[in-house]
């Protein structure tokens, strides 16, 4: 401590300088909280994935859709505790810039295959029992002030009735917690029976097995199942559903960690750059605290610390201004993402990228200050 | 080696490799200072004057021969050690007065004593007094650029007798001043060793300066030449 006063008078030798520095350092971490937004925001699903559960779609694309009766084979497999349909429905409420993503599902086996969706068993009856009730994620009623008893009108950007029009309404009997907390699941068969086309077809299909162990034996068997048919299916893992799902734009994860990389690797040689004009500049004054008697080690140290305050410090307030930036970013986006937010684990990861930013750029002036020669430094001066 | 003699050199040579030329600076010397003596060193540029200066004051290494300071041999230290013998027991002056720039006087004062155990408080209340020692108490909290070349010096041997230590080694001290700043920091040197008990050794081109101490020594081509009183 008796040597910060030090430290913070060395930063400010070049001020100019030192502002610049710490200016980009800010900016490269801000991004980078930015960046790992969006990462979360886009693969996001893949964490909430569950492990013992399968996702089949059709072996082309999720776009295309699979003949109903395939839902009954696929029930028929052994190791399967249950199993059950999607329709993607494409939801627009009211406006579309009020993007909900809306799915069908049933109602009678939709607890058994997301346990993790918790709701009061009245209110699943209730659900059960009302072809066009819904249930809706607690995060997507809250951003559109939905209540349970509500009757909400779900415009579909696919599908149109046979009644005319696109809009079907949707009578809200629940607001779960659990899952991905957005998503507004509705009968399946409200949906066949009033379609203009499509109809007994289904989307995509979950199935959740009795063990995990099993699912790359029970996926090669679904697929065999359908194989060499006219609409042939592919099975993976949630997870792997999830992530190929979030992949469609690319792979997101490794364009997060090139760009972080990219702007990280900029910044080590900014850094670098700055302590090395640092410390040259001052061989002279490190040479007479070595001559005054601070041994090599100690000013070595201090010109570790100044690249770590340096880098540390401005990293916090970069972060700081990324978790700002990712509430503005969330609600700028909030119809695609509603959840969106900057992950906590984000200024964990930026402290070790800082760490390792201040002490891979302090690395050669340290290196410098250790080698240096009090006679030979004195004399150049 | 008799109780009032505090440095000792004996066989004192110094080379320097120049490409595949070796420079003898400095030639089997040898050279006993009493305590308590203001000795100055004098001679052309390249005679050795600064090197034996940075050898007493364990800058650098001998090429062999010894150096004997308060009875310990300072030649044989380790780096480590010879940084910590150097805090206790020597102060530096130097012609260019070395202070840092970013720092206050009052600041570059209490440089050394941050190597000690002593509190911020005890620090800034033995820097404060040799502020006051060396009549700049008002200058305090003014960084050097803000201080003359005499006031830069007076912060400068400041710091070098804040740790209190034995010896003092000036090289050039009024080198770079002009003769009113040159007397003012003389006298003060003499001040410490009068009045203060303080060895001092000082490299000087200058008459005027070397009459200020105790003994002249001469140096020319790496040898002692000459002792005058």
């Amino acid at each position: 401590m008796k040597y910060l006063h030090l430290l913070f008078a060395n930063l400010h030798r070049r001020r100019l300088r030192t502002y610049l520095t710490l200016a980009s350092i800010i900016v490269a971490f801000l991004l980078f909280g930015i960046l790992q937004t969006l990462r979360m925001a886009l693969t996001g699903g893949a964490d909430l994935a569950g492990v013992d559960r399968l996702v089949t779609i059709h072996k082309v694309s999720i776009i295309q859709s699979l003949p109903q009766s395939y839902l009954g084979r696929v029930r028929g497999i052994d190791g399967i505790r249950v199993a059950m349909s999607h329709n993607w429905f494409g939801g627009v409420f009211k406006e579309d810039r009020n993007q909900v993503v809306t799915i069908t599902a049933d109602p009678n086996v939709f607890f058994d295959v997301y346990p993790e969706v918790k709701l009061p068993d009245d209110v699943k009856a209730a659900w059960r029992a009302d072809r066009t009730a819904a249930i809706v994620g607690k995060v997507t009623a809250e951003r559109f002030g939905w209540n349970v008893g509500d009757t909400v009108p779900m415009r579909s950007n696919i599908f149109t009735k046979k009644s005319g029009g696109s809009v079907w309404d949707l009578k809200i009997v629940g607001i779960y917690e659990g899952g991905d907390n957005q998503t507004v699941y509705f009968h399946y068969d409200y949906l066949n029976e009033s379609r203009t086309f499509g109809h007994d077809d289904i989307g995509w299909i979950v199935t959740r097995l009795r063990d995990p162990n099993q699912a790359p034996e029970i996926a090669r068997k679904i697929d065999a199942l359908f194989a060499n048919s006219s609409t042939e299916t592919k099975t993976s893992t949630e997870r792997a559903f999830a992530q190929s799902f979030a992949n469609q734009m690319g792979n997101i994860g490794a364009i997060v960690t090139a760009v972080a990389s990219a702007v990280f690797f900029t910044m080590l040689l900014v850094i670098a750059n700055t302590m090395g004009q640092s410390v040259r500049e001052r061989t002279n004054e490190l040479a007479v605290m070595k001559t005054l008697g601070f041994s090599s080690t100690q000013v070595t140290l201090m010109v570790l610390a100044e690249a770590l305050l340096l880098t540390l410090a401005v990293a916090a307030i970069g972060l700081l201004f990324a978790g700002v930036a990712s509430v503005g970013l969330g609600k700028a986006v909030q119809s695609f993402f509603p959840a969106l937010g900057m992950p906590h684990a984000t200024y964990a990861i930026g402290a070790v990228v800082a760490v390792l930013l201040g002490t891979l750029a302090g690395a050669l002036p340290c290196m410098q200050a250790w080698q240096l020669k009090i006679v030979d430094a004195l004399r150049k001066a | 080696m008799s109780d009032a003699t505090l440095v000792r050199i004996r066989n004192l040579a110094k080379d320097y490799r120049r490409g595949s030329e070796t420079v003898h600076v400095l030639h089997e010397l040898d050279l006993d200072i009493p305590q308590g003596d203001f000795l100055a060193l004098m001679g052309p540029s390249g005679s050795g004057k600064s090197t034996l200066l940075n050898l007493i004051g364990g800058l650098d290494r001998p090429t062999s021969g010894t150096i004997e300071i308060a009875g310990q041999r300072t030649d044989a230290m380790s780096d480590a050690r010879l940084g910590r013998w150097r805090a206790n027991n020597v102060g530096f002056v130097f012609q260019m007065y070395n202070l840092l720039p970013v720092l206050s006087a009052e600041r570059n004062v209490e440089l050394p004593l941050l190597l000690t155990s002593l509190s911020a408080a005890e620090r800034r209340k033995r820097a404060a007094a040799a502020l006051s020692l060396v009549g700049l108490s008002e200058r305090a909290g003014h960084k050097p650029r803000e201080l003359s070349g005499g006031q830069e010096q007076r912060v400068g041997i400041a710091r070098a007798i804040v740790s209190d230590p034995t010896l003092l080694l000036c090289d050039e001290p009024t080198g770079d001043l002009d003769r009113k700043s040159g007397d003012e920091v003389l006298q003060l040197l003499q001040a410490l060793n009068q009045q203060q008990g303080k060895t001092i050794i000082m490299v000087t081109h200058d008459p005027h300066a070397a009459a200020c101490a105790k003994h002249v020594l001469h140096l020319e081509k790496g040898q002692l030449i000459r002792e005058a009183a």
